[in-house]
């Protein structure tokens, strides 16, 4: 049993770090919580199209001459859950695909990684954009295309990493033990690949959203009259000279987020101090151990 | 302690010895080759893939082609013209086929309506504006993100790096068609400096409104700019910590050869292959920043036949669009192994 | 007239505590003066402040350094380069990260030739290769230093830093990374270029032995002082610092083998040096007056210096040689049993066999050592011994059962009774898990144990290999090298084996600290009646600790043996070189260099 003392995480002790978290949490709270303080209906007018900012409609209204400040605060939670769903299940997935293919070696391995070239020869639009022509723009759709666009990438890492840490001296020791490749996997190597696992997490979670968004600004995601600020975007374009805050509002939002995430990743990747570049490089000054 | 024996050393590792040799004695030649073959077997793989993922639906093709006009007899008939009611193995051969030697069919949405238009009519010229558009995108991004990758590795941990970082990292961090949106808001409803969307008619080319291309490679450059100058900064860091570089310092070289010839010139290999991600990025970015400013590329192309559900275009669209990200993929991994030594001597 | 001057030379790290301190020495035309010192002791600080050149954000506070009348501006790093190649130059310790990895040879060794005397006629490179030894011809300047041996990197890297025949070459450990018998050709060479050219060199060095081969005088460090300076045979014959005496006496020698005795305690860190003597804490012959002040460097007569109050009590460690066994092997079934064994590692492209034919037998309570350079198939066969990786042919005995090539396919009473313990103590734990954690699994796991008898084991473990209660909870990152093999033996052990592997298990440790070791795998043999298969490359630990040699060369046997009658009286060539490239000091202090 580990009896450590809580400590504030490393990466939160940077200001780079520090700032995303709290920006991240801000803006997770609005998104999840958000949709409790609208007050307004996002389905329903409350005026003409376009309006600037009134005290009604601190926000305005959109081009149907829905409340902005509502839709903004209903906007976040799909693309947030649908992010977050799609990015673990990717993490599922492509951590087996890439612990197996790493600790195998040999066997299974050049199949697998094959299948994952293949995989990474689309352009990840592309593959959602594919998978919508073939199944419709519905939820499951579009995290089964996120999933696919990312797990190419996790596998990859995940099979470099596993590879290097199945040659260290004690996955070995275990291993003579005699055993299990699941004991191993999970004793061994999954704990010690963790931090990079982690770093990779926040980098992917933040892209997934972008993808959901983009297929949602595209129109190719959620339908309306769904409150997203991606669509939001997109459909508010015809009144951006009128109420600039209908598409402004939801681009911060979006953009606060995806900014936050990547902060945090930045923060952690850097602050971790392990990478899993090249082993072996001899310094000039080699010191042995005392 | 010593021999009195002339000094001889352990016999040279030589090169591994493969067991045929392709094309005699060069090396590069022969991975050349077995990397085109990959790539190629990569890509009728990955159009498989295609194929089946617009084919292969719940419900039926020719149904949701048509969608409000399908009659039973008009399904029969587009069933036939688009061959589908032959099994999937031997409809994807001949597809395959025709594609590889350019006859890229008819679009499907077309025949729905009962008339017949060529998928390349549809899409050559999309393709070339898409072209121009990647190309002017590459010309400024390569050398932009090399340079500021190297000044902020240069000064890594000062001001100018995290100044350099953390804009890179918050830019980046952007979805493309916000990054657009954006450029518009300011630049043409704040500042009415330029077009929103592109006037750009079929039948000219870009360069008749070249204003209108100045938003879309901007938002296009923001983010590979902001993520390749990252990835080249973290790669070049990693090559000033290598000791051949501390070794070229302790030789008493000035610092100017010694980022030169000894960092920069191992730096580039990396970068190179940086450069090649950006640009497979930019094949995505495109297709959405093009929707953004309505610029009448093969983006929103593509978009609009998933929208119609135009099979036969998409599915199109999307080889072409493979088989470039492979190209460039082949393209960087043999510039990489012609630019390092140990690979170019061992391949 | 002194070529190189050094006087109070001060390097403080960038938390302010002193690396080096009140460094002083001076280096003659054609003289070696070897630097001896462990981990921590800032030899290589020490090296490197020559060229006025510091790592990780150290500082170089004060200090004079001239060369040839010459003032180096060490302080100052722009200054500083402009001695570098000219006035003095270094030579790495690992060649192959040295050298630039896209620059052909020729091109690298002709830039500094080009950088420090463009105004007068380049030597020809390929005269500068012929110098040390090299090919001369055109095709070899233009290769790669990919394409060359360790041995070869090294001695281009020997040219660049001659060719501008600068008076003082720093050596930074140059043979570290080659094998013994390319050691001792690159020795010779530094010999050779020394006498032609009266070069001063300065010999940077962990390892005594190896300085012995070559130093006309010796210094040595310890927590950033020099403790002891002098001729190389006085310093080797008669030390006159309680830490020297302890160095000699901790450093194994294949041509008088003798019983290792080492010092007690760790070497202390930066930050942490005491306020009197660095080494009074581990002294034994510390008094009072150590604790109080730093002892000055005083001189001795005989050219001898030494950093101590009782410099003039300080003997010569006695020798207690080792009486080597000579008897046959027992007539009992061997505890481990080897015959005929064939390793190959197959790659998609081609199938290299590691190890061919190889037969031996261990049994309980004896050591076999099986001795090779890198390449020879040693690692392989411990490998496949522990079923870490399959054999192509022969059989593996286990008192009389036979074992399957895989770990796994083995039943577990056959896993328990084969432990190894590896090389590497920086990866051999696995750095998640607490030291307790670690040793308990194998006891856990292979022989059944409850959780709680598995506590009470461990602690009994950690008091068999002398390490102390309070490391139970303790991550592998709060511990040294040492104490991290030990735990890894301590894990071995506790799964109660019979046959344990030592796979080079004290090549990355400080001499001191393997000494240490060493006596515990011995002690700890006898205690438990252990077979212990020993696998090295350094012939001087094989004298400390084995009963019988194995000798392999590529994958097979060139002669196996009593220790006895394989160190003394060895019968193939390939054994011979080994012998005769393998360092010993007691043969330079019998022989001369």
């Amino acid at each position: 049993m580990r009896h450590r003392t809580f400590r504030i995480p490393a990466f939160a002790q940077t200001t780079s770090g520090a700032t995303g978290l709290a920006l991240a949490v801000l803006i997770l709270a609005v998104a999840l919580l958000g949709p409790l303080f609208a007050p307004h209906s996002i389905a329903t007018p409350i005026g003409p199209p376009g309006q600037p900012p009134s005290a009604a409609a601190p926000l305005g209204t959109d081009f149907l001459g829905r409340d902005v400040l509502s839709r903004v605060l209903h906007g976040g939670f799909s693309v947030v859950w649908i992010g977050t769903v799609a990015t673990t299940l990717a993490y599922a997935a492509g951590s087996a695909v890439g612990l197996i293919a790493g600790y195998t070696r040999n066997l299974i391995d050049p199949i697998l990684m094959r299948a994952v070239d293949v995989l990474l020869a689309f352009p990840a639009l592309l593959v959602l954009l594919l998978l919508v022509s073939g199944l419709g723009p519905h939820i499951p759709v579009l995290i089964l295309g996120v999933v696919l666009v990312q797990l190419p990438g996790i596998a990859r890492l995940i099979r470099t990493a596993t590879l290097e840490t199945s040659t260290r001296g004690y996955v070995e020791a275990a291993v003579a033990r005699g055993e299990s490749m699941m004991s191993v996997l999970g004793r061994d190597i999954a704990p010690n690949i963790a931090p990079v696992m982690l770093a990779d997490f926040g980098i992917r979670f933040g892209y997934s959203i972008i993808l959901v968004a983009s297929m949602n600004y595209l129109g190719l995601g959620l339908a309306p009259p769904t409150a997203d600020w991606g669509l939001m975007i997109s459909e508010n374009r015809s009144v951006i000279g009128l109420n600039i805050w209908s598409v402004v509002a939801p681009a911060i939002m979006l953009a606060l987020l995806t900014i936050a995430v990547n902060l945090i990743a930045d923060a952690y990747v850097r602050t971790s101090g392990r990478s899993f570049t090249p082993r072996g490089r001899a310094r000039i000054l080699r010191q042995t151990d005392g | 302690m010593g021999t009195a024996a002339p000094p001889v050393d352990p016999v040279i590792p030589t090169a591994r010895r493969r067991r045929f040799r392709v094309f005699g004695r060069n090396p590069v030649v022969g991975f050349i080759v077995r990397r085109v073959t990959a790539g190629l077997a990569t890509l009728v793989v990955a159009s498989f893939l295609i194929f089946a993922a617009v084919q292969v639906l719940p419900g039926d093709v020719a149904s949701i082609v048509l969608g409000r006009n399908a009659t039973p007899s008009r399904v029969a008939a587009l069933q036939a013209d688009l061959h589908l009611n032959r099994p999937l193995i031997p409809r994807y051969l001949v597809w395959l086929g025709n594609t590889a030697t350019g006859h890229f069919g008819d679009s499907s949405a077309a025949l729905a309506q009962g008339s017949k238009v060529s998928v390349w009519q549809i899409i050559h010229t999309p393709l070339r504006n898409s072209l121009v558009l990647a190309v002017i995108t590459i010309l400024i991004f390569v050398p932009l993100c090399l340079a500021l990758g190297v000044a902020a590795a240069l000064r890594a941990g000062r001001r100018t790096d995290h100044a350099i970082s953390l804009t890179a990292l918050s830019l980046g961090a952007l979805p493309e068609f916000l990054v657009g949106t954006l450029l518009i808001v300011i630049f043409f409803t704040q500042l009415k400096l330029l077009p929103p969307i592109s006037p750009i008619t079929p039948g000219e080319t870009p360069f008749t409104h070249p204003n209108a291309l100045v938003l879309p490679v901007l938002t296009l450059l923001c983010a590979s700019v902001a993520f390749g100058s990252r990835l080249v900064r973290a790669s070049t860091i990693e090559v000033l910590r290598e000791d051949y570089v501390a070794m070229a310092r302790l030789n008493g070289y000035p610092e100017r050869r010694v980022i030169l010839r000894y960092a920069l010139r191992n730096a580039l290999a990396p970068s190179v292959q940086v450069c090649a991600q950006m640009v497979q990025y930019l094949i995505g970015g495109i297709i959405i920043t093009e929707s953004v400013f309505n610029y009448p590329g093969i983006g929103t192309a593509v978009v609009q036949a998933v929208s119609i559900r135009d099979t036969q275009e998409t599915a199109v669209i999307a080889v072409i669009l493979a088989a470039i990200y492979i190209l460039v993929n082949i393209v960087a991994d043999v510039v990489v192994v012609l630019l390092v030594p140990k690979l170019r001597t061992q391949v | 007239m002194p070529v190189l001057e050094v006087t109070n030379l001060q390097v403080h790290a960038p938390s302010g505590d002193p690396i080096l301190e009140d460094v002083s020495f001076s280096l003659r035309a054609g003289e070696v003066l070897g630097l001896v010192g462990e981990s921590g002791s800032g030899k290589t600080t020490t090296a490197l402040a020559l060229l006025g050149y510091t790592q990780a954000g150290a500082r170089i506070v004060s200090g004079r350094i001239s060369i040839g009348g010459e003032l180096v501006e060490a302080k100052v790093e722009p200054l500083a380069r402009r001695v570098r190649g000219r006035l003095i130059s270094y030579v790495p310790q690992n060649p192959g990260t040295a050298l630039n990895p896209s620059m052909r040879i020729g091109d690298a060794i002709g830039a500094m030739a080009e950088t420090h005397r463009p105004d007068r006629p380049s030597p020809s490179i390929g005269a500068a290769l012929a110098a040390v030894g090299l090919p001369d011809a055109p095709d070899f300047q233009r290769r790669y230093p990919h394409q060359l041996s360790g041995g070869q990197q090294q001695r281009v890297c020997i040219s660049a830093a001659i060719v501008c025949e600068p008076p003082v070459v720093v050596f930074d450990e140059p043979t570290t990374g080659l094998d013994v018998v390319t050691q001792a050709l690159i020795l010779d060479e530094l010999m050779r270029l020394r006498r032609e050219r009266e070069i001063a060199m300065l010999y940077v060095a962990h390892d005594l032995a190896v300085v012995a081969q070559i130093a006309t005088r010796i210094a040595v460090m310890y927590a950033g002082r020099i403790v002891e300076e002098g001729p190389a045979n006085q310093v080797l014959r008669r030390p006159r610092h309680p830490y020297t005496r302890g160095l000699l006496a901790s450093i194994p020698d294949h041509i008088e083998p003798r019983i290792l005795e080492p010092m007690a305690g760790v070497a202390v860190g930066i930050g942490e040096r005491p306020a009197g003597c660095s080494f009074a804490p581990r002294c034994p012959m510390r008094i009072d007056a150590c604790d109080q002040a730093v002892p000055m460097l005083r001189a001795l007569g005989n050219g001898q210096l030494a950093r101590c109050v009782r410099a003039e009590e300080v003997t010569t460690p006695p020798q207690r040689l080792i009486a080597l066994d000579r008897s046959a092997p027992a007539e009992a079934a061997a505890a481990l049993c080897v015959s005929n064994l064939r390793a190959e590692h197959r790659s998609r492209r081609e199938t290299v066999v590691a190890a061919d034919q190889v037969s031996f037998e261990i049994d309980k309570g004896r050591c076999l050592a099986l001795v090779g350079e890198s390449g020879s198939g040693k690692t392989t066969i411990a490998r496949t011994i522990v079923g870490l990786h399959a054999i192509a042919a022969g059989e593996i005995r286990l008192g009389d059962e036979k074992l399957a090539p895989r770990a796994r396919r083995r039943t577990r009473d056959q896993r328990r009774r084969v432990q190894i313990v590896f090389q590497n103590p920086g990866d051999a734990l696995n750095p998640r898990q607490s030291v307790g954690t670690a040793i308990a699994r194998p006891a856990r796991g292979l022989r059944g144990l409850s959780a709680t008898d598995a506590v009470a084991e461990v602690k009994r473990l950690l008091d068999l290999v002398r390490l102390p209660q309070r490391l139970l909870e303790r991550y592998p990152a709060e511990l040294s090298g040492g104490e991290r093999q030990r735990v890894g033996i301590a894990r071995a052990l506790a799964a109660n084996p019979e046959v344990v592997i030592c796979d080079e298990v004290t090549s990355a440790l400080d001499v001191s600290v393997q000494a240490a070791v060493l006596k515990l795998l011995s002690d700890l043999r006898h205690e438990l009646d252990l077979a212990l298969l020993f696998i090295t490359h350094d012939l001087g630990v094989v004298a400390a600790v084995a009963d019988r040699v194995l000798v392999l060369e590529h994958g097979h046997v060139c002669e196996a043996g009593p220790t006895d009658a394989i160190l003394h009286h060895a019968t193939n060539d390939y054994t011979k070189r080994l012998l005769a490239a393998a360092p010993s000091i007691s043969h330079v202090l019998e022989h001369g260099h």
